[in-house]
C-alpha cells in the first residue's frame, strides 16, 4: 500500500522541486490524525490477519460444548480463559474475529485489486479508441451504475450461487464502473497534451503509449479511489454474509457471524455488538486513509 | 430545451434495454433446467416437463424467448411467483407502498439533520461543530448499517423497550389501505391509536435507513457552502451591510443547494440498497425483504421482475432529476 502511496506521489508531483516529492507527501499525509489512526489501525489489523494463527488463544471453527454463549470476561459468569465470550456453538469469539481480520482484508484487497485491473484495461480502451468501443463500454457501465449496488451483487450471486469466491467477484463487478469511469476520464484529458503528442511523433505505438505515457498520470486518483474502494468492498462482503449469500458458516467472515448471531440478540449482546464493531473500525480505517490519501495526492486540494 | 429532454430521454433508453437483457438472460444463466427450479423438490414427470416447456416458451430460439418476453413486459406481465402463484407486478405493487414509506421518511430524517449541520459547520469552518459534523458524518458513512439497526434494536427495543423489535404496525389495528402509507392511511380512518403505533414501528427504520444518506448530505452541503461562501457575490453581499443571516440563508444557500439536490436525487438508488438491509433487519414488508426472500425460496421470477422495477424506478427518477436539474439551472441545460 505504502510503497503504492509513494509511486503515485513521484508520479503526482513531477516538478522535482524542493522537497522531495516523498517527503511532501509524507508530510502532508502525517498532518491529518485521521489518516495516521486509520494507517494505524490497518497495520494492526495486517499484523494480526497475518499472525492470526499465533495470536488467537482458540481454534476458529472447534466448538465448545461446555461454553455456549458465554459473556466477555468482565461480565459475571464470563472467564479470561474466553475474553471476548463465546457464541451459540461454544466457539471463541476472539479468535473468530482475529481470524476474521484475514478474510475481511483479503476479500478488500482481492475484490479491489481484480475491479483496478479490468477497470483500468477497459478504461483504457474506451478513452483511446473512442467511438463504438467506448460507447459500448460505458453504456455496459451505466447498466451497472443504475441498478443499487446491493441489487446487482445479489443477482449476480443468484447466478453463480452463494459463496465467498462468488460474493467477492459480485462486489468487484459492483465496483468496475468508477474504476472505467476514472481511467476514462483521465485518459481523455492526457491524451491531448504535448507530452503524449511528442511521444507518439517519436513512434510510441498504443500500448506504449497507454501504459508508459498516460496510465502512470492517472494513478493518484486510481489509489484514492482504491483505498476507498477497500472499505466499500468489506461492507458489501459483509453485507451479502449478512443475508446468507456471502461467505457461509463456520467461515468465521464478520458479516455472516452478524447472521448467525441474530436470533440472540436479546439475549446475548456480545455476538451481536462484536462483528460489528470489527466491521465498522476496518472500514472507518480505510475510509480515513482513503481522505488522507486523498488530500495528500491531489494537488487542486492542496492549499 | 424541447431537444434537451430529448436526448435524456434518449440516452436512457439503451440502459432500460440493458437492464431488460441481464434480467432476461439472468434465469437461463442460472444452472439447471429452469421448468425443474420451478418444480422445486416435489420433481414433475416428463409429459408435463415437455408441456411446460412448450408453455415457457423454453423450446423457441433465444432470441425468439427474448421477444416475447419484451411483449409480456410491455402487457406489464412480469411472469408469476413460483411459492405464490401471484403475478409478481401485483405483488411488487402491494408492498411498494411500504418501501417508499419508509424511504422518503428516512430522506427527510437524513435532510431535516444533514442540511442544517452540513450549512452550520461549513460557516463554522475549522470550528470544534465543524469537526464534530464532520467526525459523525464519516461514522455513519462508514457505518455497516445491518449492524446499526441490531445496535438500535438492542438498545432502544430491548433495553429501553421504548419501540417495537419489528414490522409496521401492532397487530391489533386493522387499517383499510387508501394510499398504502400506513402514516396518511391511519389519519384517514382517523384512528389515532393505529396512527402511534405505525409511527413508533417506523422510527428505527427510518434512522437505520436514512444514515447514510445523512452523511452524504451534511458532507456534501457543506463543501458547496464552502464554495459558495467564497464567491465574490457573497463578499459584495456582506459588504453590503446585509445581516449575516441573510447572506447565508439567502444568497449563498440558494447555488449551495444545486450540487446537494443532484446528490439527493442520486441517493435512490443508496435507498434501496438500505432498504434490502433494513427491511430484512425489521422485518418491514416492503420490496427489500420481498426479494430476499425471494432469493432464498429460489423464486426466480421475483427476483427478475423485482430487479427490472427497482431498475427502472431508479433510472426515471434519475432521468427527472436530470431534467428538473436543467430547467432550474439553464448552465446545464445549454452545455453539452
Amino acid at each position: 500500500m505504502t510503497s503504492k502511496a509513494l509511486e503515485a506521489s513521484t508520479a503526482a508531483a513531477h516538478t522535482g522541486t524542493p522537497p522531495h516529492p516523498l517527503a511532501e507527501f509524507w508530510s502532508d499525509f502525517t498532518a491529518n490524525a485521521g489518516a495516521v489512526a486509520g494507517l494505524f489501525v490497518i497495520v494492526a489489523l495486517i499484523l494480526s490477519a497475518l499472525f492470526a494463527d499465533l495470536i488467537a488463544p482458540h481454534s476458529p471453527v472447534l466448538t465448545n460444548n461446555q461454553v455456549f454463549l458465554k459473556p466477555p470476561f468482565w461480565q459475571e459468569g464470563g472467564s479470561l480463559n474466553f475474553p471476548l465470550g463465546t457464541d451459540a456453538i461454544g466457539r471463541d469469539i476472539l479468535s473468530r474475529l482475529i481470524h476474521g481480520a484475514r478474510l475481511s482484508l483479503l476479500i478488500g484487497i482481492a475484490v479491489v485489486t481484480l475491479s483496478v485491473a479490468a477497470g483500468t484495461i477497459l478504461g483504457l480502451v474506451a478513452g483511446f479508441f473512442r467511438g463504438v468501443t467506448d460507447i459500448t463500454i460505458m453504456r455496459l457501465m451505466d447498466i451497472t451504475l443504475t441498478l443499487p449496488s446491493l441489487l446487482l451483487a445479489i443477482v449476480i450471486v443468484a447466478i453463480l450461487g452463494p459463496g465467498l469466491m462468488n460474493a467477492m467477484l459480485a462486489v468487484a463487478i459492483v465496483l468496475l464502473p468508477h474504476y472505467v469511469r476514472i481511467v476514462r476520464a483521465a485518459v481523455i484529458t492526457e491524451v491531448s497534451k504535448d507530452y503524449v503528442t511528442a511521444a507518439k511523433v517519436a513512434g510510441a505505438g498504443p500500448l506504449r503509449l497507454m501504459f508508459k505515457e498516460v496510465l502512470p498520470n492517472c494513478v493518484a486518483p486510481l489509489i484514492v479511489q482504491a483505498t476507498l474502494g477497500i472499505s466499500t468492498a468489506i461492507l458489501d462482503a459483509a453485507a451479502l454474509g449478512f443475508l446468507g449469500l456471502g461467505a457461509q458458516p463456520p467461515l468465521p467472515e464478520w458479516g455472516t457471524m452478524l447472521a448467525d448471531a441474530r436470533e440472540f440478540v436479546l439475549r446475548a449482546w456480545w455476538v451481536v455488538t462484536l462483528p460489528g464493531i470489527a466491521i465498522f473500525v476496518t472500514v472507518l480505517a480505510f475510509n480515513l486513509l482513503g481522505d488522507g490519501l486523498r488530500d495528500a495526492l491531489d494537488p487542486k486540494l492542496k492549499r | 430545451m424541447l431537444r434537451f429532454i430529448l436526448t435524456r430521454v434518449s440516452l436512457v433508453v439503451p440502459t432500460f434495454i440493458g437492464i431488460t437483457l441481464l434480467v432476461f438472460v439472468l434465469i437461463r444463466l442460472i444452472p439447471g433446467d429452469p421448468i425443474e427450479t420451478m418444480a422445486g423438490e416435489r420433481g414433475i414427470d416428463p409429459v408435463r416437463h415437455e408441456q411446460m416447456r412448450k408453455e415457457y416458451g423454453f423450446d423457441q430460439p433465444v432470441l425468439v424467448q427474448y421477444g416475447y418476453y419484451l411483449a409480456r413486459l410491455v402487457r406489464g406481465d412480469l411472469g408469476r411467483s413460483i411459492v405464490t402463484h401471484e403475478p409478481v407486478i401485483s405483488e411488487f405493487t402491494t408492498l411498494f407502498p411500504a418501501t417508499v414509506e419508509l424511504g422518503v421518511c428516512a430522506m427527510l430524517f437524513a435532510l431535516c439533520f444533514g442540511l442544517p449541520a452540513g450549512i452550520v459547520a461549513a460557516v463554522r469552518r475549522n470550528s470544534i461543530f465543524d469537526h464534530g459534523v464532520m467526525g459523525v458524518a464519516l461514522t455513519g458513512y462508514s457505518m455497516p448499517i445491518f449492524w446499526w439497526g441490531l445496535l438500535l434494536i438492542l438498545l432502544f427495543s430491548v433495553q429501553l423497550g421504548l419501540t417495537p423489535v419489528s414490522g409496521r404496525i401492532a397487530v391489533q389495528y386493522f387499517i383499510e389501505p387508501v394510499t398504502g402509507f400506513l402514516l396518511i392511511d391511519t389519519i384517514i380512518a382517523g384512528d389515532w391509536g393505529a396512527f402511534r403505533s405505525a409511527l413508533s414501528h417506523l422510527i428505527l427504520p427510518m434512522i437505520v435507513l436514512g444514515t447514510v444518506p445523512l452523511a452524504v448530505i451534511a458532507r456534501m452541503t457543506r463543501s458547496a457552502m464552502l464554495e459558495v461562501l467564497g464567491e465574490d457575490y457573497i463578499r459584495t453581499a456582506r459588504a453590503k451591510g446585509l445581516p449575516t443571516f441573510r447572506v447565508i440563508a439567502i444568497h449563498a444557500l440558494r447555488n449551495a443547494l444545486i450540487p446537494v439536490v443532484t446528490v439527493i436525487g442520486l441517493q435512490v438508488g443508496v435507498l434501496f440498497t438500505g432498504a434490502i438491509l433494513t427491511e430484512t433487519i425489521f422485518s418491514w414488508p416492503g420490496v427489500g425483504k420481498w426479494l430476499i426472500e425471494g432469493i432464498n425460496r429460489r423464486d426466480y421470477p421475483v427476483l427478475q421482475g423485482g430487479t427490472l422495477m427497482i431498475g427502472a424506478i431508479v433510472m426515471i427518477v434519475n432521468l427527472l432529476v436530470d431534467v428538473a436539474y436543467g430547467l432550474i439551472n439553464p448552465r446545464i441545460r445549454h452545455t453539452r
